[in-house]
């Protein structure tokens, strides 16, 4: 714990924040007691099978075993079996992550901040949009899902219409195809992109960019130097909460997708656990996965973090 | 003319991502509507008959009423925890106070597949049989997460000014925090509540990995959707929606009430 410090200017400056400091005359006990149930329930149920997932991964299957029959060794040639059979369908994964996450910062940013931002003044319109922000999360994801299935149905209205206008070839498909599955990723997470940055954006304060205008910066450059830069920690916080479940995602896949060149990872864990019955295999792609977002978010949060995410 | 480009552009995109976000809500309320007989696939007239008798289709109101059931216990636990938590980071100092740390933020970073993965994995190690109690028991986890982020934000924001002339005042640190702190934290609390039912409710892939044949909504969908999903579904969906919908404008005209009153007050 840091104690006063002398500044360059030979003032003594106190580096903790004032949370800390207030918080150091309540020691005690009463805080251990808060949070172990909490903690316990963490370490039983994410800490623990996460190890139990390692070693799972590690399994082998006794020649002559049944099917499911695994035991306990440490054959790390696993890894690079599943490796080797999925390489494609991991990095497909953040492919489709990566375009998504992308996709939804450009369509989410001017969402955000036409709420935030312009409709600051007009506080009935800005409720409904926030109200209809929020609301997806009330209706079946895997419902609206499937509703993008049938909007975009072969025999369905959009379809036949990019048809007739000659925008897509008569024997085309919107669905069971890449931008189905990427379209339905950014779909599902775009307010997990938008409420981050609308969040940011509420507090930007207005007269910035007025005094930027003043001194002769295009709204380009303005948006460039000005609300950009202090719109970052949100768009930092979107990207996150995007790309993570992106990457991990299989639902969008397996309903707007095909057999052949839309797989992601979370469809191979999830048949190698419940069809081919190869939990060590599953294991080690989740463990892969796992440490794969763990390295890449690091390395994001290095380059691009503040400090205030949470 | 660039200006007037910028002035444009942001309402034109934000309204067309609005229109994006809220086409499939619009499909599905619309083909709750639809006389669809088995397969709810293309329009085929009009019928009041799936909202008068939503629960007409087999299993969509058992996997609903399971679903309800595994979020509000799930809640109550994620909720309780994470409350605790939330208050012993921010107020307390201990040891083992950075792997707790670690600990609440790293589910946030592992993708669901992996949750549900690694779960599964500790019960059948364990030799628990998958249903409902493994079901709960991943809701929790979690949602807890969502719980600690959002109440700790709330925590951290209270003047502790309040607290402090509460202490002034003679009361006892009990009676400080069932009369002030615990008060001023409720609508954190119930917001967290909320985010922790919805990711409940709406939860399929942790779900798929944990629940053996327990169905739940999500889960029912999710089969349906190769045979053919009933408009009952959609008017469960639709039914949901709308109720959402007018808790959080409540929320919202309240906020708005008392934000009148208090500029009144000032």
């Amino acid at each position: 714990m840091s104690s006063p410090v002398m500044t360059k200017e030979g003032k003594v400056r106190d580096l903790r924040s004032k949370e800390e400091i207030r918080a150091e005359r309540r020691k005690g006990r009463t805080g251990v007691y808060l949070v172990l149930p909490g903690l316990l329930v963490l370490v039983l149920f994410f800490a623990l099978p996460v190890v139990v997932l390692l070693a799972m991964s590690l399994y082998t299957r006794p020649p002559g075993a049944e099917i499911g029959q695994f035991v306990p060794a440490l054959q790390f040639s696993n890894y690079a079996t599943v490796l080797g059979a999925y390489w494609p369908e991991l990095m497909r994964s953040f492919g489709f992550a990566l375009i998504a996450t992308t996709l939804a910062l450009i369509i989410g940013y001017p969402m955000a901040y036409l709420v935030a931002v312009r409709l600051r003044e007009r506080k009935l319109l800005q409720g409904i949009l926030l109200v209809l922000l929020i609301a997806p999360f009330f209706s079946s994801f895997i419902l609206r899902t499937q509703s993008w299935k049938q909007i975009l149905a072969d025999e369905g209205f959009v379809a036949q219409t990019l048809k007739a206008v000659g925008l897509l070839a008569s024997d085309g498909h919107l669905t069971a195809t890449a931008f189905a599955v990427v379209a339905g990723l950014t779909y599902n997470f775009l307010p997990f992109m938008v409420l981050p940055i609308y969040a940011n954006l509420e507090r930007l304060d207005t007269r910035l960019l007025e005094a930027a205008g003043d001194l002769y910066a295009s709204p380009l450059t303005t948006f460039r130097k000005v609300t950009l830069p202090l719109s970052a920690p949100g768009v930092f916080a979107g990207t996150l909460l995007t790309f993570i479940p992106a990457a991990g995602d299989y639902v969008n896949a397996a309903l707007l997708g095909n057999n052949r060149n839309t797989t992601m990872i979370g469809q191979v864990i999830d048949s190698r656990f419940f069809r081919v019955i190869d939990y060590p295999g599953a294991a080690a792609l989740s463990f892969v996965l796992m440490v794969s977002i763990l390295i890449l978010v690091t390395v994001y949060i290095r380059k691009f973090g503040t400090k205030d995410l949470m | 003319m660039k200006q007037k480009l910028g002035r444009w552009l942001i309402p034109v995109v934000g309204g067309l991502a609005f229109v994006y976000l809220l086409v499939p809500i619009a499909y599905i309320f619309a083909f709750s509507f639809n006389d669809a007989g088995r397969t709810n696939l293309e329009w085929r007239g009009f019928t009041w008959d799936n909202w008068a008798n939503p629960c007409g289709a087999p299993a969509v109101c058992e996997s609903l009423a399971n679903s309800i059931q595994v979020g509000v216990v799930a809640t109550v636990f994620a909720t309780a925890l994470g409350t605790c938590i939330a208050i012993g980071l921010v107020r307390y100092r201990f040891r083992f106070r950075n792997l707790t740390d670690v600990l609440i933020i790293l589910p946030l970073a592992t993708p669901e597949v992996v949750l549900g993965a690694s779960l599964l994995a500790q019960f059948l190690n364990l030799g628990w049989e998958l249903g409902y109690g493994t079901i709960v028991i991943s809701h929790v986890v979690f949602c807890m997460s969502f719980v600690i982020v959002t109440v700790r934000a709330r925590v951290s924001s209270l003047d502790p000014r309040l607290e402090e002339a509460a202490a002034d005042l003679y009361a006892s640190p009990r009676t400080t925090f069932w009369k002030v702190t615990f008060p001023l934290l409720i609508p954190g609390i119930v917001a967290a509540a909320l985010l922790s039912f919805a990711m409940s409710f709406d939860d399929f892939i942790i779900t798929n990995f944990n629940s053996g044949n327990y169905q739940t909504f999500p889960k029912f969908i999710y089969v349906a959707a190769t045979r053919g999903i009933p408009a009952q579904a959609n008017v469960i969906g639709s039914a949901m929606f709308l109720l959402a919908l007018i808790v959080v404008i409540i929320g919202q005209v309240m906020a708005h009430r008392k934000r009148k009153a208090l500029e009144q007050a000032q």
